[in-house]
C-alpha cells in the first residue's frame, strides 16, 4: 500500500490568498468572533494528511487547504484567517466558543447535531481496516466473516466505534483508545489485530506509522446508511452557518473541493473493497 | 558456675558503656546489680540475653561461650528469660496469648496442650481470672506479673529482671517482689538490676555495685550495704538510702 | 450504664441538648446552601445549556445500563489488583526492613523500587508497561492489556502501600521486637506475630485511602484498551456530544466509594473504641 504524497503546489495557496476578496463580510459581516477575521480551530496535534506538519497556517494538507478555500469564498483574505486549537470536548461544552468553526474530521451525526451545528459535508470518507502484514500472513481475510474473528481496536472518540459495530460486529469486544497513536501502539504490541479508520487516515497510518502496516480493505462510503461525512463544527445556532454552507456549496459546484482532494488525499481506488 | 561473665566490653559509638565486667553466678543464686542511672545495669542484662552484641569478652553458660559472634542467638535466648521495666507485653494479644506465643512457635506446642501448664502459672501468680484480658485492661502490677509468667513459660534456666518495679505505683511493688522471692525459694538463678535496696539487701545472695560501666565493688549484701569500702559506693548508698 | 433504672444522668441530658442544637445548626445551614444552589444556579443565563450538557435526563436513561455494565469491569480489575498490591506492598516493606547485612541488596532494591514507582505518574507506568512489554513480542494471550495494565497498577500502588506498611512497622517500638526475640522467637516470627499485627492495625486508615484511590485509578487501564466505565462514558460523550455520561459514571463511582469510606471510618472508630 503505497502512499503517494502529492507535493504542495504553493501556487495554489498563493492563488487562494490573492483571489479577489469579495469585501470581507458580505455574508459573514458581524457574525464572526472578531470582525474582519475568521477564527478556525483544528486538533492538537492535527494529523497528516489533513494538516501537514501540524502547521495549518501553511495551508498544506486537505483540511488546511479546504479551510483557506472556504475563507476565500466567504471573502476573507488568507491573512485574516486566525488558527486556534480546540478538541472535541471544548467544542461541545456549553458556553462561548473560541472559534468560528472547527474542522478535524468531525463526523456529522444526528445526535451531535442536537448539541452543535455542522456545515454541509466537505468530505465523505470510506472506512478502512488497518492491520499488519503479520496478521495478513496469519490468514486474516478481507471477508466479513474473517473480520469478525479479529481482535479489534478503534479511537474511542470517533464514530469509528459505532461504524465498527455496524459494519463488522466483531465477535469479541473491541479495545478502545485515546487517539491514533495509542491505537497504532496496540497494533504494534499485537494486542489488537485490526483497527478501523477513515480511509485517508488509514492509508497514512499503514504506510508511515505502523511498522509493516497494511490495509486489509475498505468499506466504501455508500455501504452504510450513515456514511462517514465530515462537517465543520460550529456552535449551536451559529449565525455564520449559512455563509459557510454557501461557501461549501460553491466550492463543490466549482470542482474546487475535488481539486483540493486530488492534491492532498492520495489515490484510494487501489484499496480492495471488503465484500 | 551456671553463668560466668568474663571481661565484657561494650561501647555505643565513642562512649564505653561496659568496661571489663566480670561476674560469676552460681546455680540458684540471686545477684543484684545496683548503681546510678546510666551506670550500665540494663546493658549487662541485654548483653547476656544477646539483645546487644558485645565488643569483647565472653559469656559462659554451662561452659559454653554464648557470646561467640557466629552463634545463633535464638536457642540461647530460649534458655534465658528477661523481664523489662516497661513490661513490653504484646498489646494486641490477651495475657494468655502473650504467654503462649513463644512455646507455641518455638516448641510447636498447641494451645490446648499448653493450657493446663499456663493456667497453673497464672493461678500461681494470682492471675487466674486475668488470662483473657488484654494488657491495657490490667493494672501495672498485673501486667508485670504476666510478663514474668511469659518468660517463665519457656522454662528458662536463668531469669534476668531489669528494674521491673520502677514503673509501678508504690502499692503494687510488693506483689511483684513477692514473685521474685517465690522464684528464689524455688531455686531459680536470677540477675536483677534494681533500685529496691531493701529488697536487694534482704533477699540477694550477691550484690554488684556498678559505676560508669565498671563493677567497682561486689560481695555479700551485708558487706556492700553495711560496710562498703569504695567511696563511690558509700556516696551512692548514702544518697539512695537517705532518700527513702 | 450510668443513670438509675433507665433514668438519664445530668451529663447525658446536657450532651443530648448540645447534640440537638448542633444538628439543627448543621441541618439548617446545609439547607440554606442547597436552597441557594437550587434557586440561584438555574437563573444563570447558561444554566439551560449546562443542564443539557451535564444533566440530561434522556442521556442518563440511554447510557446508564451500559455504563453500569462497564463498571463491573472496574470492580473486577480492582478485585484482582487489591490483594496483589497488598502482598507485594508488604513484601517490599519487609525487604526494606531486613537487618541482615548479607541481605543488603534486597534492602537497596526496596529503596530504589519505592523511589522510582512513587516518582512516576501512574498513567505513564500504565502506558510503558501496558504497551511496552507486550511490544517486545509476547504472543496472545500473554500480551493482554489486562495483564500488563494490572501489573502497572500493582507495581505503582505497591510502592505507596509498602511505604505505609513500613511507617507502620517503624511505629511499633523496638522494645516489642526485643521482647519477642528475648523469648526465643526467630526474627521472622517476631515480625509476623508481634510487629506486623500492630503495624497493620495502625495503618488501616491510610491503606483504606489507598484502596479508594485505587478504585478510581483503575480507570487508567482504559488508556491501553479496556472499555471500563470512564472509557464507555467517553465513547458516549463523543457519540452524543454530551458530558452527561461522565456525570453518570461519577455518580456510579460515588455510590460505591462513599459507603466504602464510611465503612472504613466506622471500622477504625470501632477498633479505637475496643482498644480503650
Ligand atoms: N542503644 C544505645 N545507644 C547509645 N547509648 C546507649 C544505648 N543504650 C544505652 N546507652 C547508654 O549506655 C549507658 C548505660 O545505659 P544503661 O541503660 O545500661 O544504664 P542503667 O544502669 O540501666 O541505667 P538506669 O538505671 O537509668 O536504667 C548510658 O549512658 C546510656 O545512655
Ligand atoms: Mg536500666
Amino acid at each position: 500500500m503505497s502512499l503517494r504524497l502529492s507535493v504542495a503546489s504553493l501556487g495554489l495557496i498563493a492563488g487562494l490568498a490573492a483571489s479577489p476578496a469579495i469585501a470581507a463580510g458580505d455574508c459573514a459581516a458581524g457574525k464572526t468572533l472578531e470582525d474582519g477575521k475568521l477564527t478556525i480551530a483544528t486538533g492538537n496535534p492535527a494529523y497528516f494528511p489533513w494538516v501537514i506538519d501540524d502547521a495549518p497556517e501553511k495551508g498544506e494538507g486537505y483540511e488546511a487547504a479546504v479551510a483557506y478555500a472556504i475563507a476565500a469564498e466567504m471573502g476573507f483574505a488568507a491573512d485574516d484567517v486566525v488558527w486556534v486549537r480546540a478538541g472535541f470536548d471544548e467544542s461541545i461544552q456549553p458556553g462561548a466558543k473560541s472559534f468560528d468553526f472547527n474542522l478535524q474530521q468531525f463526523s456529522i451525526t444526528p445526535d451531535r447535531e442536537k448539541v452543535v451545528d455542522f456545515s454541509l459535508p466537505y468530505y465523505t470518507s470510506a472506512m478502512a481496516v488497518v492491520t499488519t502484514q503479520a496478521v495478513i500472513d496469519g490468514g486474516a481475510a478481507a471477508t466479513l466473516e474473517g473480520l469478525k474473528t479479529l481482535k479489534w481496536g478503534a479511537d474511542a472518540n470517533t464514530t469509528a466505534v459505532p461504524m465498527l459495530m455496524d459494519l463488522v460486529a466483531p465477535d469479541s469486544d473491541p479495545l478502545l483508545y485515546n487517539d491514533n497513536t495509542d491505537v497504532t501502539a496496540a497494533i504494534q504490541a499485537g494486542q489488537i489485530d485490526a483497527a478501523l479508520f477513515d480511509l485517508p487516515t488509514a492509508l497514512y497510518l499503514a504506510a508511515v506509522v505502523v511498522e509493516n502496516g497494511a490495509i486489509l480493505g475498505q468499506f466504501p462510503a455508500d455501504r452504510t446508511d450513515n456514511p462517514d461525512q465530515f462537517g465543520l463544527l460550529m456552535e449551536d445556532g451559529a449565525a455564520i452557518k449559512t455563509c459557510v454552507d454557501e461557501a461549501i456549496t460553491a466550492l463543490t459546484a466549482s470542482g474546487k473541493l475535488a481539486e483540493i482532494e486530488a492534491t492532498w488525499l492520495s489515490e484510494t481506488t487501489g484499496v480492495p473493497v471488503i465484500e | 558456675m551456671k553463668l560466668r561473665l568474663e571481661n565484657l566490653r561494650k561501647s555505643f559509638g565513642d562512649t564505653l558503656v561496659l568496661d571489663d565486667i566480670s561476674l560469676d553466678v552460681a546455680e540458684g543464686q540471686m545477684v543484684c546489680l545496683i548503681g546510678a542511672s546510666g551506670s550500665g545495669k540494663s546493658t549487662i542484662l541485654r548483653c547476656i540475653n544477646l539483645l546487644e552484641p558485645l565488643d569483647d569478652g565472653a559469656i559462659w553458660l554451662d561452659g559454653q561461650d554464648i557470646a561467640a559472634p557466629a552463634l545463633d542467638p535464638q536457642p540461647i535466648r530460649q534458655r534465658i528469660g528477661i523481664v523489662f521495666q516497661s513490661f513490653n507485653l504484646f498489646p494486641h494479644m490477651t495475657a494468655a496469648e502473650n504467654v503462649m506465643l513463644a512455646p507455641r512457635r518455638v516448641h510447636g506446642k498447641s494451645r490446648d496442650a499448653l493450657l493446663p501448664e499456663v493456667s497453673a502459672l497464672f493461678e500461681r501468680f494470682g492471675l487466674g481470672d486475668r488470662m483473657d484480658h488484654y494488657p491495657d485492661q490490667l493494672s501495672g502490677g498485673q501486667q508485670q506479673r504476666v510478663a514474668i509468667v511469659r518468660a517463665l513459660a519457656m522454662n528458662p534456666e536463668i531469669m534476668l529482671f531489669d528494674e521491673i518495679t520502677s514503673a509501678l505505683d508504690p502499692e503494687l511493688v510488693g506483689e511483684v517482689l513477692e514473685v521474685l522471692t517465690t522464684l528464689k525459694r524455688e531455686g531459680m538463678t536470677m540477675i536483677l538490676a534494681t533500685h529496691e535496696m531493701d529488697f536487694a539487701q534482704s533477699v540477694a545472695d550477691h550484690v554488684c555495685f556498678l559505676d560508669r560501666g565498671r563493677i567497682i565493688e561486689q560481695g555479700h549484701p551485708d558487706k556492700i550495704f553495711d560496710a562498703p569500702t569504695q567511696p563511690r559506693t558509700q556516696d551512692f548508698l548514702s544518697r539512695v538510702l537517705r532518700r527513702r | 450504664m450510668a443513670g438509675n433504672q433507665g433514668g438519664v444522668t445530668r451529663r447525658q441530658e446536657y450532651e443530648k441538648r448540645l447534640r440537638r442544637r448542633s444538628l439543627f445548626v448543621a441541618a439548617s445551614s446545609t439547607l440554606a446552601v442547597l436552597l441557594a444552589i437550587v434557586v440561584l444556579v438555574p437563573r444563570a443565563p447558561g444554566w439551560e445549556r449546562v443542564q443539557q450538557s451535564f444533566f440530561n435526563a434522556e442521556v442518563i436513561a440511554k447510557t446508564f445500563p451500559k455504563l453500569l455494565n462497564a463498571f463491573l469491569l472496574d470492580v473486577a480489575i480492582f478485585a484482582w489488583s487489591a490483594p496483589l498490591i497488598a502482598v507485594l506492598g508488604l513484601a517490599i516493606a519487609l525487604a526494606r526492613d531486613v537487618r541482615n547485612p548479607v541481605l543488603y541488596p534486597l534492602r537497596l532494591f526496596g529503596i530504589v523500587y519505592t523511589d522510582i514507582f512513587r516518582g512516576v505518574p501512574v498513567v505513564l507506568v500504565v502506558y510503558l508497561i501496558g504497551f511496552g512489554i507486550p511490544g517486545l513480542g509476547l504472543p496472545r494471550p500473554w500480551n493482554s492489556p489486562y495483564i500488563w495494565g494490572t501489573l502497572a497498577l500493582v507495581l505503582t500502588y505497591a510502592a505507596y502501600v509498602a511505604e505505609i506498611f513500613r511507617s507502620g512497622i517503624e511505629s511499633v517500638h523496638a522494645s516489642q521486637r526485643n521482647a519477642a526475640l528475648s523469648l526465643g522467637l526467630s526474627g521472622a516470627d517476631a515480625m509476623r506475630f508481634v510487629v506486623l499485627p500492630q503495624a497493620i492495625r495502625r495503618v488501616i486508615p491510610a491503606q483504606m485511602n489507598m484502596l479508594i484511590a485505587l478504585q478510581k485509578d483503575v480507570a487508567l487501564l482504559s488508556f491501553i484498551g479496556p472499555v471500563e466505565i470512564f472509557r464507555q462514558a467517553g465513547v458516549f460523550k463523543s457519540l452524543l456530544a454530551n458530558f452527561t455520561p461522565y456525570v453518570v459514571a461519577a455518580a456510579i463511582f460515588l455510590v460505591v466509594t462513599v459507603p466504602a469510606t464510611r465503612l472504613a471510618d466506622h471500622l477504625i472508630a470501632k477498633q479505637n473504641r475496643a482498644r480503650t
